[in-house]
């Protein structure tokens, strides 16, 4: 099937303007007669939940965490992009579209990028008027800074928890909506499945993760805000709760997964220690500033302190590789360049898998305290894990699973193929192509949840009859059903090993042959490797405790379970795509120097997978991508 | 990958079914670990062993594991978040034990914040006070440019150390009173500071009051130990800040 996209034509400054005006409207009496399901409340949910209660719809909002305020999105460090040109930088709207999209390596579509680029701007409006502290001059006008990707000063930031502030913003008017009864909110619910009847969205059953009670849900619109899936490695900068599970549940119901492959390997993380970690923690892009990359030159220097290697036996590989970006060459370029280094043996640390981050020549220019006034905290949280000085020596990084450019397949208005159900923010594939560039998921998930999809969502709703649907549809009931049966069979494996083991086995497979560089032979690998401990997993996984209880072991077994399933689906979109493009490097496909090699004449489109049943091969259906604005070009920092 | 020095330690752990139900501590044995441990990675191995062993796992709350979703919620041997200055429990570090150490682990324990299971308490409480006014009535739209409005950097720093609160209740759970003084102090006054929050400023700080003292929650006798608790540094001066701002209100 080939897929349309359903992107409005013509000029392409012009596009979202007249699509909003096409869309059809919900009168303000009859908005409350509709009912939407948000699932999640992170950036995307929370400002979408939010902006549809003020506008008047019954909205019910839903969460595992104990708060809809500590959704993951609370996790981003460095800041947010809008193309307001306030240093006078020569940025602009058109700017900040074609820094996406060939950031993205142009694999995302031109219409979905351009409105993101539009609505930045009302963004940031919209934060400061909630009264988001981000940081300001002391004329007391916005500051900003730069980051990855970009050669203009785009980045509004909150010291360096620019995440927690927007999503406690958006957690602000939601909690506003809460009080006036719009939104009615559920946390610690998990989204078990998503209910349709007769082709169309209309529901979801959830587990009360309190009481383990097995819920439904009914309404006129399902939105799923429900994040990224690189937890799938095991080890990420995802927190722990984050998974597939909501998203894989719709997918399993129809809902076609977009291009699984494109996963992003953020460059600087705090290196792993041991095997019985729990996740890696990222160090902002914003430190490429000033930190400058570097390994040492000769292998017999590897033992040695860092500041014991004079200076001529440093090789600071970025800005020998990309000289006009230098140290803030994009996230997939420098992450590479990291592996790269430590593939030829002049990785530093525990297991050789560590690149330096140095601050001495900063320190020197600019002196200690200012360093610790732009990234004190960072300093601090490294020597909380590390028990290092960043100040005295030089950091240690790797790279790390951080973000998700693959998620469920949403035409324009976010709509997924599944009539009413829509997605968001990280969950869907839309605007990073292959590469996500620093300081845009910010954007795009409240681009989402405040300017999008309270347009888009009126657009369907005009279309169907209010309330059509309640939880005493068969449907409902079937969907518990299958639910507590899914539930019981893994509560009576019994088996010997733990969910975790499982769970660190298959990132392992994920990390090892389908991380940073891929192969023919080594995603072949996984997916006889996957089913097999799929396979086992059912046979042999241990879960305790009961399933009406609170019991966080059942919960991981289903995540697991989902994800067992799930990445054999990432390597085989892995497989297919033959070719390199932003964070999907297959070894196969790389220029002489080792950039990657895109193959435009037969990869340029959206690769989006329909689920066929247990057992059976997925399908793949195409949606080709048109290139009217940015010119398809390789991509350059050099 | 690791080669250190590996400890043993006893941990004492509240275990308790569900909300009415009573609870006891339980001894159990934390071997293999290392410095490099978080304090949470040290329960996680608790944890495999007692899956292991056919027993329940220790129950606890967390999600980001890097100190800043406010999800993790413990009170090790006395002190909320154990005691390091600025430091959730997720990323306390086993460095700071000894080999053979005794650690009490108990949840955050609160008139407001009733026991769920084990380590985890409902914080709900924390929600209805925000829901109750820690908020500007702006709807989404229609509002000025961002530069439209000037802040004062002094006032938008000091703003900002106030939201930086991550919402986690060690406060509630250092304070003797079970306050939620420093909480609401900072949200009241991250809106004060602001021009943008001004407008609502009298009644929401009478609002959130009402809310605090309605949930259950002490009030504020000046022990600071909220300050100690706070895993963020928010400053004391917040709640002076909203005494100030409640009696203002009172003639507003």
């Amino acid at each position: 099937m080939i897929l349309d996209g359903k992107c409005p034509t013509g000029p392409i400054e012009q596009t979202w303007d007249k699509h909003r005006f096409d869309l059809k409207l919900v009168n303000p009496a009859n908005k409350r007669k509709y009912n939407i399901i948000m699932v999640g409340t992170g950036l995307a949910g929370g400002a979408a939940a939010a902006t549809l209660g003020e506008l008047g719809y019954n909205v019910q909002a839903f969460c595992y965490q104990d708060s809809p305020r500590r959704a993951h999105s609370i996790a981003a460090q460095g800041g947010i992009n809008a193309a307001k040109a306030y240093p006078n930088d020569g940025d602009s709207i058109y700017r900040l579209f074609y820094d996406t999209i060939k950031g993205g390596d142009f694999r995302a579509r031109e219409a979905d990028v351009w409105r993101l680029a539009q609505v930045s701007n009302n963004i940031i409006d919209q934060c400061v008027a909630q009264g988001v502290p981000f940081a300001r001059d002391y004329a007391g006008y916005l500051d900003n800074r730069s980051f990855g990707g970009a050669q203009v000063s785009r980045t509004f930031f909150a010291r360096g928890q620019t995440g927690q502030q927007l999503l406690l913003g958006a957690y602000s008017a939601l909690s506003r909506q809460i009080k006036a009864g719009t939104v009615k909110m559920y946390s610690r619910r998990e989204m078990l499945d998503l209910v349709v009847v007769d082709g169309v969205a209309k529901g979801i059953t959830v587990r009360n993760l309190v009481t383990g009670e097995l819920e439904s849900y009914a309404a006129d619109a399902v939105c799923l805000a429900t994040g990224g899936y690189v937890n799938v490695f095991y080890l990420s900068t995802n927190a722990m709760g984050c998974s597939v599970t909501a998203n894989w549940k719709a997918h399993k119901k129809g809902a076609f997964f977009a291009n699984p492959c494109y996963t992003q390997i953020h460059p600087t993380c705090i290196p792993q220690a041991g095997d019985y970690q729990s996740k890696l923690t990222l160090m902002s892009e914003s430190l490429r500033n000033d930190g400058r990359c570097w390994v040492p030159k000769k292998k017999e220097d590897l033992g040695k302190h860092p500041n014991e290697i004079p200076e001529e036996d440093r090789d600071y590989y970025l800005e020998r590789k990309y000289p006009s970006f230098g140290n803030l060459a994009p996230r997939d370029i420098a992450s590479r360049a990291a592996k790269e280094q430590c593939d030829d043996g002049r990785g530093v640390g525990p297991g050789g898998r560590g690149v330096y981050l140095d601050f001495a020549t900063a320190i020197k220019r600019v002196g200690e305290d200012t360093i610790r006034e732009r990234y004190g905290n960072l300093f601090e949280m490294y020597e909380k894990i590390t028990d290092e000085n960043g100040y005295k020596r030089p950091m240690r990084m790797y790279p790390a699973p951080h973000y998700a450019m693959g998620g469920l397949w949403v035409d324009y208005n976010l709509m997924s193929n599944i009539p009413g159900l829509f997605v968001l923010g990280e969950a869907n594939f839309s605007v990073h192509g292959a590469n996500r560039l620093g300081a845009s998921a910010l954007m795009q998930g409240l681009a989402d949840g405040y300017f999008v999809i309270p347009y888009t969502i009126g657009g369907y709703l005009a279309t169907v009859k209010p309330a059509g649907t309640a939880t005493d549809n068969p449907e409902f009931k079937k969907s518990v059903e299958d639910v507590k049966a899914y539930r019981d069979k893994l509560l009576s494996v019994g088996g010997k090993k733990t969910v975790s083991e499982f769970m660190r086995e298959l990132g392992g497979l994920m990390w090892e042959n389908c991380g940073m560089a891929r192969s023919k032979a080594s995603l072949e690998t996984n997916l006889k490797k996957i089913p097999a401990l799929r396979e086992e997993f059912w046979k042999n996984v241990k879960v305790t405790g009961s399933g009406a209880d609170l019991n966080q072991d059942l919960e991981n077994a289903g995540r697991t379970a989902d994800f067992l399933e799930f990445g054999e689906l990432l390597c085989r979109d892995a497989l297919h795509r033959e070719e390199s493009c932003g964070g999907h490097f297959r070894v196969e496909h790389q220029t002489d120097d080792g950039e990657a090699m895109r193959n435009d004449a037969d990869f340029c489109y959206v690769g989006a997978w329909e689920s066929k049943g247990e057992g059976k091969e997925p399908e793949l259906h195409k949606e080709p991508l048109k290139f009217d604005n940015v010119h398809l070009a390789v991509r350059s920092y050099k | 990958m690791s080669d250190h020095k590996t400890m043993t330690l006893t941990l004492i752990v509240w275990r308790q079914k569900g909300p009415n139900d009573p609870g006891k501590f339980e001894t159990y044995t934390a071997k293999g670990i290392t410095e490099h441990h978080s304090f949470l990675e040290m329960l996680d191995v608790v944890n495999e062993d007692l899956i292991h062993s056919g027993k329940e796992p220790i129950v606890f709350d967390h999600d980001c594991r890097e100190g800043i979703c406010g999800m993790c919620s413990q009170v090790i041997n006395g002190m909320p978040h154990g005691g390091q200055d600025r430091t959730t429990v997720c990323q306390l570090h086993m460095r700071k034990f000894k080999d053979g150490d005794t650690i009490y682990i108990e949840p955050w324990r609160a008139r407001a914040f009733p026991i769920v299971k084990d380590l985890i308490v409902d914080r709900s409480a924390l929600d209805t006070v925000v829901q109750a006014g820690a908020y500007v009535s702006c709807h989404t739209g229609g509002v000025p440019d961002g530069n439209a409005v000037l802040i004062p950097k002094p006032a938008a720093d000091e703003a900002m150390d106030a939201a930086e609160c991550v919402g986690c209740g060690a406060c509630v759970a250092g304070c003797p009173n079970g306050a939620a003084m420093l909480f609401t102090g900072a949200k009241v006054s991250q809106y004060a500071l602001l021009p943008q929050g001004k407008p609502e400023a009298a009644a929401r700080v009478k609002n959130l009051v009402d809310a605090m003292a309605k949930c259950g929650f002490g009030n504020c006798t000046n022990h600071y130990e909220c300050q100690v608790a706070c895993p963020k540094g928010i400053n004391v001066k917040f709640i002076a800040r909203m005494n100030r701002e409640f009696i203002k209100a009172q003639f507003a």
